[in-house]
C-alpha cells in the first residue's frame, strides 16, 4: 500500500520533501526507485517518460534560477521592510534581522535562501504540469497577480474566499474536479488582519503551499515560507515578475525535454 | 351507398366515414335523402343545361366538381384537427430548457479559464476585464495630460434613454449565480469607468451592458390636417371605451351632421344621454355647427360606444386646434381614455362584489 502511494507521488506532485531531497536518494523513499528501475517490463514511453521526470531531480539546480535576482534586487525592491514592532508575529522572529526605530528589518540572507527554495520548487511542480494557483486577498495588488497567472498559463484568486473551495471541492465546483498542486500566497493577510482560510484549507487537503509571509504573518502552516515585505508596490513587482519567469522557464523546458527525449526515442539523433 | 373514403376524392384529407352502423341509420338516410335529392335537382338542372350523357359524366369528372364536393364535405362532417388554431403550440427548447455549463476542464483535469478557482469565473473575469478597461483609459490620460493635450470635454457616451442590465438579464449572460451585492459592484465599476473623462474609447464594451427604454412620451401625438379632392379638411380619430371601439372621419366646413355605421346619430342613439356625449367636445370648444362627422362603432353597449366615439371626436378634433385649446381639452379630460371595465367575479362570492346570502343557521 505505502508503495503504490509512493510510487503515484513520484509521478504527482502531493510530496514535496520528494521533490527537493530527490537526488539524495536516502530514507524510504530509496526503495521506490529501485523498484522503478528493477521493473522487467520497461516500455521505451516510460523510459523517455522517467528520464523526463527524474533528470530535474538530480540538479540541486537544474532551472537555474538564481541567476534570476540577487541580494541587491531584493533590497532595490524594499523587501527587508518589515511592519512595526507592535505588529510583529512571534513565530517570525527568526527571519528577522533587527529592528530600526521600531521598524522590523526582515534578513535578507534567509529570504534568498528561502525565495531559491520556493521557486525551485514552483520550477519543478510547473514542470511537471501541476496546478498553480495564486492567491492574494489585497486589493492594491488584486490586478497585477490576475495578470501574472494569465501571463503563465495558471490559476489566480484574489476575490472573496468562499469557505468549501478546497474543502467542499466536488460541490463547489461539480465532480472530477482537480484541485491546485501548489498555492502561491502573495499574501497570507485577509483584509482584516487575520490569516487567509486558505492557508489552513490547503495544509487540511494536503496542497503544498509558498507564502510570502510578512513580520505580522504567521509562518507556520506554509510549507515554504519566504519572509519578505508584501506591502510595498516594487515589492509585489519583483515576485510576480520572478514567479512568471519561473514558471514560463520551466514549462519551456518541459517542451524542449519532450522534444529531445522524444527524438532520442524516435532514434532521428545519434545521441539518445 | 357509396363510402367516402379519403383517398378517393382527389383534393380532400377527410377522415373516412363509416356509414354501415345500423343505430345512425336513420340520421343517416336523413342526410342521404337530403344529398340524394339535392344530388337529382342538381342532375336535373344540369340536364336542362347540359344535354348529354357524355358531358355530364366531364362534369362529374371536373376539377369544380370536386372542389363543389369538398366543400360540401367540409360542411357536412366538419373537423378541427386540421386547423392552423388546433395545431399545438410549442415554445423554441431554448426557452424551456435554461442554458447549462459544459464541463469546465480539460482532459487532463486543468480548467481552462484562468479564474476557475473562485467559482464564479464569468462574474470576476467581467470585473477583470472592466478594470483593464478603466485603468486603460487612465493610462492614456495620463499620457495626454504628459503631452498637454488633455481637456475636460472630451465626447462623452449618450446614456439618455438607456439603462443598466437588471440582475436577471445579467446572470442570463454570464450563465451563472450572483448575489446582489456582486451586481451593486459591478454597477459601481461601470460608473466608475463612465466617471473617466475620455471614456468614449470603451463606448462598445459599456452599451452591451445597456438596455434602451421604450420612450413614452406624454404629449399627443397630433396627426396633421389631411385634404381631400376639393381642398376640404378632414380628419380621423379612434377611441375605446370598455369592450367598444369607434373611428370617426371628421370633415371641416360641415353642417354638424353626425351618421354612425350609415344611420343618423338621431336613430342610432335614441337616448338624450349617448347623443349629449357625443356633441361633448364639440360643445366645449364651441364649433357645434362646423364639423361633418362619419362614425363607426362596434362592440359593447350603447353607452360604452357613445363613450368611445367621444373619446374618437376629441382625438380627430385635435389637428384642427391650437396647443393651449389641446390642453385645455386635456384638463377637461376628453383626451383621457376611460380605463374603468367590468370587474371580475370571485370565487365564494356572487358577482364582483355581491356576496351569497348570509344565513343565520
Amino acid at each position: 500500500m505505502a508503495a503504490g502511494v509512493f510510487t503515484k507521488g513520484l509521478c504527482g506532485l502531493r510530496h514535496p520533501w520528494l521533490v527537493s531531497a530527490g537526488y539524495s536518494c536516502s530514507g524510504p523513499f530509496c526503495a521506490t526507485a529501485v523498484a522503478v528501475k528493477t521493473l522487467p517490463l520497461q516500455t521505451a514511453s516510460t523510459d523517455v517518460t522517467d528520464r523526463i521526470l527524474n533528470l530535474p531531480l538530480q540538479m540541486p539546480d537544474f532551472f537555474r534560477l538564481s541567476e534570476l535576482f540577487s541580494l541587491k534586487d531584493l533590497f532595490d525592491a524594499r523587501v527587508h521592510l518589515g511592519h512595526k514592532k507592535g505588529c510583529r508575529h512571534r513565530l517570525m522572529e527568526p527571519y528577522l534581522f533587527g529592528s530600526r526605530l521600531d521598524q522590523d528589518i526582515i534578513d535578507l540572507d534567509q529570504t534568498v535562501e528561502h525565495l531559491q527554495s520556493a521557486l525551485n520548487f514552483t520550477a519543478h511542480i510547473a514542470y511537471r504540469g501541476g496546478v498553480i494557483l495564486f492567491v492574494s486577498r489585497r486589493r492594491q495588488f488584486g490586478q497585477l497577480v490576475e495578470i501574472t497567472a494569465q501571463d503563465c498559463g495558471e490559476y489566480a484568486h484574489t476575490r472573496y474566499w468562499q469557505g468549501g473551495l478546497l474543502t467542499n471541492a466536488p460541490i463547489q465546483y461539480g465532480s472530477g474536479v482537480r484541485l491546485p498542486d501548489l498555492i502561491v500566497f502573495l499574501s497570507t493577510l485577509n483584509n482584516v488582519f487575520q490569516q487567509h482560510v486558505g492557508v489552513r484549507d490547503a495544509a487540511k487537503m494536503n496542497i503544498p503551499t509558498v507564502g510570502l509571509v510578512d513580520s505580522n504573518c504567521n509562518p507556520s502552516l506554509v510549507t515554504y515560507p519566504v519572509p519578505g515585505n508584501d506591502d510595498t508596490p516594487a515589492a509585489m513587482e519583483l515576485y510576480c515578475r520572478l514567479f512568471k519567469m519561473t514558471i514560463n522557464r520551466a514549462k519551456d523546458k518541459r517542451r524542449q525535454m519532450e522534444l529531445l527525449q522524444g527524438l532520442s526515442a524516435a532514434g532521428l539523433t545519434p545521441g539518445s | 351507398m357509396n363510402r367516402l373514403s379519403g383517398e378517393e376524392w382527389q383534393g380532400g384529407h377527410y377522415l373516412s366515414v363509416p356509414l354501415s352502423s345500423h343505430t345512425h341509420t336513420n340520421a343517416h338516410l336523413q342526410r342521404h335523402t337530403r344529398t340524394h335529392t339535392h344530388t337529382h335537382t342538381h342532375t336535373f338542372t344540369l340536364s336542362r343545361v347540359v344535354p348529354s350523357v357524355a358531358a355530364l359524366m366531364t362534369w362529374l369528372h371536373s376539377a369544380a366538381f370536386t372542389r363543389r364536393l369538398a366543400r360540401s364535405i367540409a360542411y357536412l362532417f366538419p373537423s378541427g384537427l386540421f386547423d392552423n388554431k388546433a395545431k399545438p403550440l410549442m415554445k423554441h427548447p431554448d426557452e424551456v430548457f435554461p442554458k447549462q455549463r459544459a464541463v469546465q476542464w480539460g482532459a487532463d483535469g486543468r480548467p481552462f479559464h484562468f479564474l476557475f478557482y473562485t467559482g464564479k469565473q464569468s462574474y470576476y473575469s467581467l470585473m477583470h476585464d472592466t478594470f483593464t478597461k478603466a485603468l486603460a483609459v487612465e493610462k492614456h490620460q495620463d499620457r495626454l495630460r504628459g503631452k498637454g493635450l488633455f481637456t475636460q470635454d472630451a465626447k462623452q457616451i449618450s446614456l439618455v434613454g438607456s439603462r443598466w442590465l437588471l440582475k436577471e438579464e445579467l446572470e442570463e449572460l454570464l450563465v451563472e449565480t450572483i448575489s446582489d451585492h456582486d451586481y451593486a459592484r459591478f454597477i459601481q465599476l461601470m460608473e466608475r469607468l463612465l466617471s473617466l473623462p475620455y471614456c468614449s474609447a470603451e463606448e462598445d464594451f459599456v452599451q452591451r451592458y445597456r438596455r434602451q427604454l421604450e420612450i413614452q412620451s406624454s404629449k399627443q401625438q397630433v396627426q396633421p390636417l389631411q385634404y381631400d379632392q376639393h381642398g376640404v379638411a378632414y380628419s380621423t380619430g379612434d377611441g375605446r371605451r370598455k369592450t367598444a371601439t369607434g373611428t370617426v372621419l371628421l370633415r371641416d366646413s360641415g353642417s354638424g351632421s353626425i351618421s354612425i355605421n350609415g344611420t343618423n346619430y338621431v336613430h342610432y342613439f335614441p337616448v338624450l344621454q349617448d347623443r349629449e356625449q357625443l356633441m361633448f367636445p364639440l360643445h366645449f370648444m364651441g364649433v357645434l355647427g362646423r364639423f361633418d362627422m362619419q362614425c363607426s362603432v362596434s362592440g359593447g353597449g350603447h353607452s360604452s360606444q357613445a363613450g368611445a366615439l367621444r373619446l374618437a371626436i376629441s382625438r380627430a378634433m385635435l389637428s384642427f386646434l391650437s396647443e393651449g385649446q389641446v390642453e385645455t381639452m386635456r384638463q377637461a379630460g376628453l383626451l383621457t381614455p376611460d380605463p374603468r371595465i367590468k370587474e371580475r367575479k370571485k370565487p365564494g362570492q356572487e358577482g364582483a362584489r355581491r356576496k351569497f346570502t348570509w344565513k343565520k343557521r
